[in-house]
């Protein structure tokens, strides 16, 4: 690897752990689970590596390893928005709550 | 332009949408906007990488959709009172991803150079340990193994020896990756052995940091995959994950007044004396007809919440006699604790799916203050972070533990099954105190009952 894209690419690293920190630090505890999952969600981003592993250049190992991680990856990351937005869609203010029935 | 380089700008509008989606998780009125932005910034970066010279689709196409069939139903059907479950799996989920797409580039060049050598073994080392620790993290929460912690005579110096045989077998593997493809395989069982042996000595109890903690690593992984492919998206993303699960995990540790190192290391309970069961006293319980007599004459109410009402699945009913407390003129307001159930946040999500309004729900250091001006405080399910010895009993293994002030409450219900102690194994001596009143039965049998006697 070029120094100089290491270098870049821990510029990038270091950046973003620290705007994580500013972004996350603020979310109220009502939230915690939602914030765990949705984020969860974000973690599946391995999915674009594990494209890249299947489809690229490669053998057939390598693909086959790949095709798997794209399984995981989909996995984690329909699964965790799906959940996340179950979740969010139940959190209701008082007023909306009141008019509305139970849900099961 | 070249194509290249509109992949490239389409991850930067990718890594946009991330932070915006995460921004508005900052209050419950944008976050369900904000999970729809950040799944929008992934659509895009996954769209990008699509469009990549020279992929041939067949196996990826097919491998997404054997994804989807997987995954979507599964997140549709579950039920909420097990989403600590879920969120364990989908965890290790992304972290076997991030170890298979390391193994594939790694299977496929082999003479790797030493900086992405190093970043290989990183994302298979954290992706292991993120998967099989998401797994045994599963299984306890589910019940499905031991969920007490497993402790053994030696257990810090074999995983001690672990850690050195892993720093050992990575620098060999580092110093000449193309030679060394079993101490590889080695890297990859060993990664998966360890996230076993980290996770077992927990105990169920501690699962919130657990989880918080997994969380951190599948991001971590995420990040390391970032560097060995060297992929923007990826290290940002996958940073924003990172820092966002070390966050929630210190939340949890600073509301159970334990270190980290406390809480990996040293199952909690497991050195509890027991001389001290037993009971210390008279317990005053009640029967449901007088505990209505009270609330009904109470003018503010205060639930508490723990593990206990989601193993009950009484946050229905809970809600129902919250409203008719309401009805009835009472100030009614949810107190949650940081660590309240199996993950961060997990009894907001169950009163939340009840449609309690979140408003409703009251922390911890809010509701404190105020305490000695409620009438009536409801304990379901929870234990632990309502024990005041956490305040004043130095011996207490849960002492300097922030808790709940039920005790300064006018009056004290609690609502359980029998008088066994609690995850912690310490018992509570709130139940013998002179302002609580025991309930003793299935919580959701005994709120049922009480909503009965409101309604006749």
């Amino acid at each position: 690897m070029d120094p100089q894209i290491i270098i870049f690419l821990l510029l990038v690293l270091t950046l973003s752990i620290f705007l994580g920190f500013e972004l996350i630090s603020k979310v109220p505890s009502t939230l915690h689970t939602p914030l765990m999952s949705g984020a969860n969600a974000i973690s599946g981003i391995t999915l674009v590596g594990a494209i890249i592993a299947t489809g690229g250049e490669g053998n057939h190992t390598s693909h086959w390893l790949g095709a798997l991680a794209v399984i995981f990856a989909t996995i984690n990351v329909v699964g965790g928005y799906l959940v996340t937005d179950r979740m969010l869609e139940m959190f209701k203010k008082k007023e909306t709550s009141s008019s509305q029935g139970e849900k099961k | 332009m070249n194509l290249d380089i509109m992949i490239n700008l389409a991850y930067i509008l990718a890594a946009v949408l991330f932070i915006f989606g995460l921004k508005m998780l900052n209050s419950p009125a944008t976050a369900r906007k904000g999970n729809l932005i950040s799944a929008l910034g992934m659509f895009i970066a996954i769209t990008a990488v699509m469009c990549s010279k020279g992929l041939s689709y067949k196996f990826i196409i097919l491998s997404l959709i054997i994804g989807m069939i997987l995954g979507i139903p599964a997140s549709k059907w579950i039920a909420m009172t097990t989403m600590p479950e879920m969120v364990a799996l989908l965890n290790g989920s992304g972290g076997l991803s991030s170890l298979l797409v390391g193994w594939a580039e790694y299977h496929h060049h082999q003479t790797l150079d030493m900086m992405t050598a190093i970043t290989t073994v990183l994302s298979v080392l954290i992706g292991g340990v993120t998967f099989t620790g998401s797994v045994i993290a599963w299984g306890k929460l589910s019940e499905k193994f031991y969920s007490k912690p497993i402790l053994y005579s030696g257990q810090q110096i074999v995983n001690s020896i672990i850690l050195v045989g892993v720093l050992i077998g990575s620098t060999l593997f580092c110093l000449d990756p193309a030679a060394n493809y079993p101490i590889f395989i080695a890297i990859v069982v060993i990664s998966l052995i360890l996230g076993v042996l980290v996770v077992i000595p927990i105990g169920g109890a501690d699962m919130p940091v657990v989880i918080s903690l997994l969380n951190s690593y599948s991001g971590l992984a995420a990040c390391a995959t970032g560097f060995v492919i060297q992929n923007n998206i990826l290290i940002v993303a996958g940073a924003l994950v990172g820092a966002s699960g070390i966050i929630l995990s210190g939340i949890m540790c600073k509301a159970m007044n334990r270190s980290l190192s406390n809480v990996l290391f040293s199952g909690f309970g497991s050195t509890v004396q027991k001389a001290k069961e037993g009971a210390q006293g008279e317990v005053n319980p009640i029967s449901g007809q007088d505990a209505y007599y009270i609330l009904e004459a109470a003018n503010s109410v205060v639930f508490v919440p723990g593990y206990g009402m989601a193993v009950a699945q009484a946050q229905h009913v809970v809600r129902e006699l919250g409203e008719l407390l309401e009805a009835n003129g009472a100030e009614v307001r949810y107190a949650i604790h940081p660590v309240a159930g199996r993950m961060p946040g997990h009894m907001n999500v169950l009163l939340a799916e009840a449609n309690v309004p979140y408003d409703q729900l009251v922390e911890m250091d809010d509701i404190n203050p105020v305490m000695n001006t409620i009438d009536v405080a409801v304990i379901i399910g929870a234990n632990d972070v309502v024990n005041p010895a956490a305040r004043h009993d130095e011996s207490s293994p849960i002492y300097g533990m922030p808790i709940i002030n039920v005790d300064q409450a006018k009056t004290v219900f609690v609502l359980k099954r029998s008088m066994n102690t609690g995850f912690s194994g310490v018992q509570n001596e709130l139940f013998f105190y002179e302002n609580t009143r025991m309930l003793f039965g299935d919580a959701k049998q005994s709120i049922q009952a009480l909503v009965a006697e409101f309604k006749g």
